[in-house]
């Protein structure tokens, strides 16, 4: 048994859902290699040889694999799958586009967003929206998962695995990057912050979603977050969507601003070690799960709170 | 130009879910079904396609009980033209769908398959990108804005970090995200309409793909609970606990 991690970067850096999927592969309890698909990636592979627990790291370097376009990635994983029995990949964005086409292309299912790693052939995974965990045994020869990062802490860096190149051309027809616009923003990020604000409808606007989220973020050093209400209506970027659908995140401390607490939202943050709710509906669901819950204006309490930090 | 748009009958995204004590699923009896609705937001897109003259034919399938109907009519009700019953009892999962829409596919020749990034029950989210690897089609998932161009189409993803804009040659396809459009409620007369538009229903089997699941699902069960948690009277009181009581602060 071996277990394949393909890394999450931007092929500018190996980015840290990488190191947590690293370390639910160490729950399966088999050796390590992580794959780097990139173009002009030594460095991303450098930086994956760091990881506690990786043994080896294999790098395939082409000019297609250089904006992380799934179809020529999943193929550059199926091209190596053969040495290994198990192969995951982070529950990002870029790893839920490439694991399944892993998965099809090697004739089996994918263990989707896993939770917790029960033995090498048994895991946990939520289902609807969270309101159910399932346990899922997958006993074909290849077992295909990704990894539910804010589940499984990262690993450290005080590894040194050797990198080895493998040849690759891909064959399969495929999209074309044509741009990238990001959600710029600059803070902490979302999926790794220690701490997350989310602001809701409630918030009203961008320009108040600005004035009354992000100074209270600022204080706290914080990510921001957002219900999809607030996204949908445009007072957040689409990226900073937490919950079923969107990101799933389990700060040390989550502060939910004006979010009723739907299910789907939910989905996203429940597992934070402690939750804050601020709204001003006492019977607001968010409070069900509300470590502290205050019952206010948030136009007020939310700059009385930035003011007295 | 021809799509296929892929729906799935799934518990009401409204409806509170019951998780069997007994741990062996969630309990749909009698329950709200509806249409997935990112897969709403899959026909939407079609039919808005369609209206807009690019498009010449939407066909709607759905994998799954006698009861799927209701989601192909929704479908139909919607704008698609015609629609496909895969029957199939019990759980099909996420391999087995693409292949028998790999199979529809190769019957039914479509330009471009649209359909929704995931299914609220089962949350897998793998559909769309098995069936293009299995068919050798590009891929765009999380889809927020739809361009077609003559024989490409140009496509905004939501990932990670922002949006992402890719282009890809037909045959293609495409998985939906939330923010690509609000689908329409059907008015009466298009659903009186959609009664009247050809169903066709064919039984899984004769498409030569195995049902039986391969992940053997032990246990469903309730998620742990979080313990109760206390009202804070001020924001000062806040400040105090998150201090010195939860010391996050
Ligand atoms: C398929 C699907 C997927 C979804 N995915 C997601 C997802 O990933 N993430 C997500 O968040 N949602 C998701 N949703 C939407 C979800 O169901 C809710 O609609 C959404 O979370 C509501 O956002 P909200 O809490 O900001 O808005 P609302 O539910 O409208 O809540 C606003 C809250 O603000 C309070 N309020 C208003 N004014 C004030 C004030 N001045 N002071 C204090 N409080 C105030 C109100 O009392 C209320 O509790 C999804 C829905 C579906 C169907």
């Amino acid at each position: 048994m071996t277990t394949l991690i393909l890394a999450e970067h931007d092929n500018a850096a190996l980015l840290g859902a990488t190191a947590r999927a690293v370390l639910a592969a160490l729950e399966i309890g088999a050796p390590i290699h992580v794959l780097v698909a990139g173009h002009n990636a030594t460095g991303i592979a450098q930086s994956a040889a760091k990881l506690e627990g990786v043994e080896k790291v294999l790098l395939i370097d082409h000019e297609s694999l250089a904006h992380g376009a799934p179809e020529p990635v999943s193929e550059a994983v199926v091209a190596v799958a053969a040495a290994y029995s198990h192969l995951g990949a982070p529950a990002t964005t870029y790893g839920k586009s490439i694991m399944p086409r892993v998965a099809a292309l090697l004739g089996v299912m994918q263990v989707s967003e896993i939770t917790k790693v029960l033995s090498a052939h048994s895991f946990e995974r939520p289902v609807y929206a969270g309101a159910a965990i399932e346990t899922v045994e997958a006993t074909a020869d290849k077992i295909v998962f990704t990894v539910r990062a804010s589940a499984f802490d990262a690993v450290g860096e005080g590894g040194s695995a050797p990198v080895e190149t493998v040849e690759f051309t891909p064959t399969m027809r495929t999209s074309r990057f044509v741009g990238r616009e990001s959600a710029g923003g600059g803070g902490p990020d979302l999926a790794s912050a220690k701490i997350v604000v989310s602001g809701g409808r409630a918030l009203g606007s961008a320009e108040q979603f600005n004035a009354i989220i992000q100074p209270l973020a600022e204080k706290l050093g914080a990510a921001i977050g957002a219900s999809r209400a607030a996204v949908d209506a445009g007072y957040a970027p689409n990226d900073w969507q937490v919950g079923q659908t969107g990101k799933v995140v389990a700060p040390d401390l989550y502060i939910a601003v004006g979010i009723s607490g739907a299910i789907q939202h939910l989905a996203g943050m429940k597992n934070s070690k402690v939750i804050v709710a601020i709204d001003k509906d006492p019977d607001a669901p968010i409070f069900a799960v509300a470590d502290y819950g205050l019952v206010a204006d948030i136009f007020e309490a939310v700059p009385e709170l930035t003011k007295a930090l | 130009m021809k799509i296929l748009v892929p729906v799935k009958r799934v518990l009401d995204a409204n409806v509170a879910v019951r998780v069997k004590p007994d741990g062996t699923g969630v309990d749909l009896t009698n329950l709200r079904m509806s249409m997935n609705p990112f897969d709403e937001i899959a026909v939407e897109e079609a039919a808005r396609l369609k209206e807009a003259g690019i498009v010449q034919t939407v066909t709607a399938v759905s994998i799954g009980p006698a009861q799927a109907t209701d989601t192909l009519r929704a479908a139909l009700a919607m704008g698609a033209d015609d629609a496909i019953l895969v029957k199939a009892d019990g759980p099909v999962e996420p391999l087995a769908v693409a292949k028998i829409l790999k199979a529809l596919v190769e019957t039914h020749q479509p330009d471009l398959v649209i359909m929704g990034k995931q299914a609220i029950d089962g949350d897998s989210g793998q559909v769309a990108q098995m069936l293009s690897a299995l068919l050798g089609w590009p891929q765009a998932t999380f889809a927020s804005k739809v361009e077609m161009n003559g024989s490409i189409v140009r496509v905004t993803r939501e990932v990670d970090g922002g949006l992402e804009t890719i282009e890809m040659d037909l045959p293609a396809v495409i998985s939906t995200d939330l923010r690509l459009n609000n689908p329409r409620r059907a008015s009466l007369p298009s659903v009186m309409q959609a009664k009247k538009k050809p169903l066709e229903e064919i039984d899984a089997a004769s498409l030569g793909v195995a049902l039986e699941p391969t992940l053997r699902i032990a246990s469903t069960l309730p998620p742990p609970g979080r313990k109760p948690g206390s009202r804070v009277e001020s924001v000062s009181e806040l400040i105090d606990k998150l201090k010195n009581e939860a010391r996050v602060i």
